[in-house]
């Protein structure tokens, strides 16, 4: 079973996503914060990073940048979720070595679509 | 389960078929309203002169997260709302804009408006308010002028501006920047050659992203503009999607890696986990019904355990060691099981003290006032039902405090005290009671002007009353409800109000003050309804509760003490007091029957300051007794506040220690 890691402070946005990622026959492990989600994935390898990127703590694009420094997660592709697709934000996105982005708000139709697209 | 209609797009018999998005609804509304309650506390709490990045940082977060939420689960006049405080929120983190108290003022206002949106969401409210007006002026504060004085506010920006069909178009942006000078600079960045229909300028200037795009869609369509600081380059080769993007194309990824020998164990492991429950939450989320369910059972069991108890004391204890044993087990089990289920109603007052702050703060601005509140003891636990009804008393409590008790900052100069006044709300766990206080450094009550209003409302004083005698006219009905009709604390409430309020929970209050230094109100309640510890004492057979918190003393008496004045009144002086002496045979016209036995025991009971004697023939003990409503079970008794199940099955009536005191005063 593929795992992903979803990263979202909102207790709702984290359910509905985990919920139909599980529901989809994904393993799902979830953090609330960019700093949860490294000790996390410190203790156990995933297949997919999904974070939004305004946390505390630690927000998406840190969390993007450190985990892309680690050995295993030199490959793994990383979804970051955001409300704005501005060019500044995704300029950040790319450096810090993120995937791809997802638009919020989504419905679980298209956040499978794109989660599919990047998971083999 | 219902389509969401978000979900267009799914191929019939997806993965993703058949979501229904209302199934997290609850959580989002709970996540909603704690976040709104942290972002008040956060703005009524923020240095409006020095706040810090962190602090907008995480108003900031608060909005975009229930905004994001709003618009996942298609609340859309939420999301509507949240998106225009995020613009201004986002604008003030980056310190393009300076806060203001206007703006706090806009955005405490901003959160009332969405809890009332997600009330009408979640059906506890049909009230639809109309945001138009608010929306406006969140608008006006976000398009407010580039703050940073020092660099003179000029920003450097990056303008993309396509597909156009024409990209000529984009020539009269430059005419633009010529006809108006203050504008600024604009220079193209491609050369004056359009790319892919898209054309791209830099531009200098001191003027809001909106007002330009204002200016630029005179000549191309809004949604052709991109602005973006200059710094950031723009993104090469991304493969976009309708709302998604790749910065790499996905059909170059790597596929997902076999799953290595090394890793599998702890994969199983972590499989396992999760199915265990994979939401790790260390609360539960239970419904008050369930609660006080349990706490009717273990109610009940008490009184088993108490009946079994005492039916096993007459056993003989060699032949039923084991049984009797069984019995003490049972007696110790039932009291951490009754002490763990209560403890499940108890909130913290937290819950109380929270909402003072933001009441506070919109008192002071329409008093003139400069007000600071303190709380202590915020962790202080109380019955969820207690604090529930003490939040009426305790907001009239701080009002009064804030209305009569802080002066306006220009007298509190006057009188050598800083001119912002503090209330101070604290509350402590004192013995089996709560104890809460609301206390400020004001004027305090006035000796002179209290004794003289008594006299015009036609109350019984003398000027040798001693303070504390003063300070208890406050609480008389009729003396503090006419004359303080001002928009904050005359509502037509008075102090004796609130006095009937906090005694019908149980509670006691006292008032202390000194003039120029302030006044303190003291409230006192018990920890809980359901339990109360009691005294049981007998009168001809039948037994009766007194609140333990209401006895003061008992003794044995000599027909010498009590004093017979006029016909029926009597009299007991105990400690240079004389108080009135009540028989309780009499109140309850308990039958004597043949038995000649006599009242002989005195209970002085206490109950808003005043104190009676109560003769009684004994004293059975002291315990815990399980609160039952007669009212619920039976009918309203005048002078029982409650009845309680004893050990041996009987039942026994709690007095009304208030209204038995009352009784004796006419």
């Amino acid at each position: 079973m593929q795992s992903i890691l979803a990263v979202d402070d909102s207790a709702s946005m984290r359910q509905m996503v985990s919920f139909t990622l599980k529901g989809a026959g994904y393993n799902v492990i979830e953090a609330a914060d960019g700093q949860e989600a490294l000790e996390k994935a410190r203790a156990q390898q995933v297949d997919l990073v999904l974070t939004d990127q305004n946390m505390p703590r630690m927000d998406g694009i840190t969390l993007v940048r450190q985990l892309r420094a680690m050995h295993a997660f030199a490959a793994t592709p990383m979804l970051i979720l955001t409300t704005e697709s501005s060019d500044e934000m995704k300029a950040k996105g790319k450096a810090a070595g993120a995937t791809g982005w997802l638009v919020k708000p989504f419905d679980p139709a298209k956040l499978l679509d794109v989660v599919k697209r990047v998971i083999k | 389960m219902a389509d969401s209609s978000n979900n267009t797009g799914t191929q019939p018999g997806s993965d993703a078929g058949g979501f229904d998005l209302t199934q997290f609804y609850g959580v989002f509304f709970e996540e909603a309203g704690e976040n709104l309650a942290n972002m008040e506390s956060m703005l009524v709490e923020i240095d409006i002169a020095s706040a810090s990045d962190e602090e907008l940082n995480a108003i900031f977060r608060v909005a975009h997260s229930i905004k994001g939420g709003a618009a996942t689960f298609g609340f859309s006049d939420v999301a509507e709302l949240t998106h225009e405080l995020e613009t201004l929120l986002d604008r003030l983190r980056k310190n393009e804009l300076k806060l203001n108290r206007g703006m706090v003022d806009v955005l405490l206002e901003a959160g009332d408006v969405l809890r009332q949106q997600l009330a009408r969401h979640q059906g506890s409210s049909d009230r639809s308010p109309d945001p138009t007006d608010l929306v406006a002026r969140i608008k006006e504060l976000a398009a407010g002028k580039v703050a940073a004085p020092g660099e003179g506010g000029r920003r450097r920006l990056r303008v993309r501006v396509g597909p156009l069909e024409d990209p000529a178009t984009a020539d009269n942006l430059a005419e633009l920047f010529r006809d108006i000078p203050s504008l600024g600079r604009l220079e193209p960045l491609d050369g004056g050659r359009a790319v892919d229909g898209y054309r791209t300028f830099t531009v200098t200037t001191t003027s809001p992203d909106d007002e330009l795009i204002e200016l630029f869609s005179f000549h191309v369509a809004r949604e052709q503009i991109a602005i973006t600081p200059f710094d950031t380059a723009p993104v090469q080769g991304a493969h976009e999607g309708d709302g998604f993007g790749f910065f790499v194309d996905p059909a170059t990824l790597p596929a997902a890696q076999a799953t290595q020998p090394a890793r599998q164990l702890e994969a199983k492991a972590r499989t396992e986990k999760s199915q265990g429950g994979s939401l790790e939450s260390t609360t539960l989320r239970v419904s008050v019904e369930k609660v006080d369910q349990l706490i009717n059972l273990v109610g009940e069991l008490v009184i088993t355990q108490a009946m079994l108890t005492q039916q096993a004391k007459g056993l003989d204890p060699v032949q039923y060691q084991t049984l009797l044993a069984g019995v003490t087990d049972l007696e110790r089990n039932t009291r951490s099981l009754q002490e763990s289920v209560m403890s499940i109603r108890m909130i913290p007052m937290a819950f109380v003290f929270n909402r003072f702050p933001r009441m506070l703060r919109d008192l002071a601005a329409r008093l003139g006032k400069d007000i600071e509140l303190k709380t202590v003891g915020e962790a202080t636990e109380l019955d969820k039902g207690l604090i529930e009804k003490i939040i009426d008393p305790l907001t009239h409590l701080v009002r009064n405090s804030a209305d009569h008790g802080i002066e306006a900052p220009a007298v509190r100069v006057a009188a050598g005290k800083a001119p912002a006044g503090t209330i101070t709300l604290s509350a402590a766990h004192q013995g089996g009671s709560i104890l809460i206080e609301v206390r400020d450094d004001g004027a305090g009550l006035k000796r002179d002007r209290i004794l003289a209003k008594a006299r015009e409302r036609g109350f019984a004083v003398r000027d040798e009353m001693t303070d504390a005698e003063v300070w208890a006219l406050i609480w008389e009905p009729g003396f503090s409800t006419a004359d303080q009709v001002s928009d904050v604390s005359g509502r037509g409430v008075g102090m004796d109000v609130v006095r009937k309020n906090i005694a019908a929970l149980g509670g006691s209050v006292e008032l202390d003050s000194a003039e120029g230094y302030g006044t303190r109100v003291s409230v006192r309640l018990p920890l809980t309804l359901a339990i109360m510890d009691g005294m049981s004492i007998g009168v001809g057979g039948e037994t009766y509760i007194f609140p333990l918190g209401s006895v003061v003393e008992s003794f044995q008496i000599d027909n010498t003490t009590i004093q017979t004045i006029g016909s029926t009144g009597r009299v007991v002086r105990v400690r240079d007091e004389y108080m009135p002496v009540v028989a309780l045979d009499e109140v309850f016209s308990v039958p004597r029957g043949e038995s000649a036995t006599r009242s002989e025991i005195m209970v002085i009971v206490e109950a808003e300051g005043t104190r009676t004697a109560v003769l009684v023939d004994e004293l059975l003990g002291q315990h815990q007794v399980v609160v039952k409503n007669l009212e619920a079970n039976y009918r309203r008794v005048p002078g029982v506040s409650g009845a309680t199940i004893l050990g041996d099955g009987r039942v026994a009536l709690i007095i009304d220690v208030t209204s038995l005191v009352k009784r004796t005063r006419h």
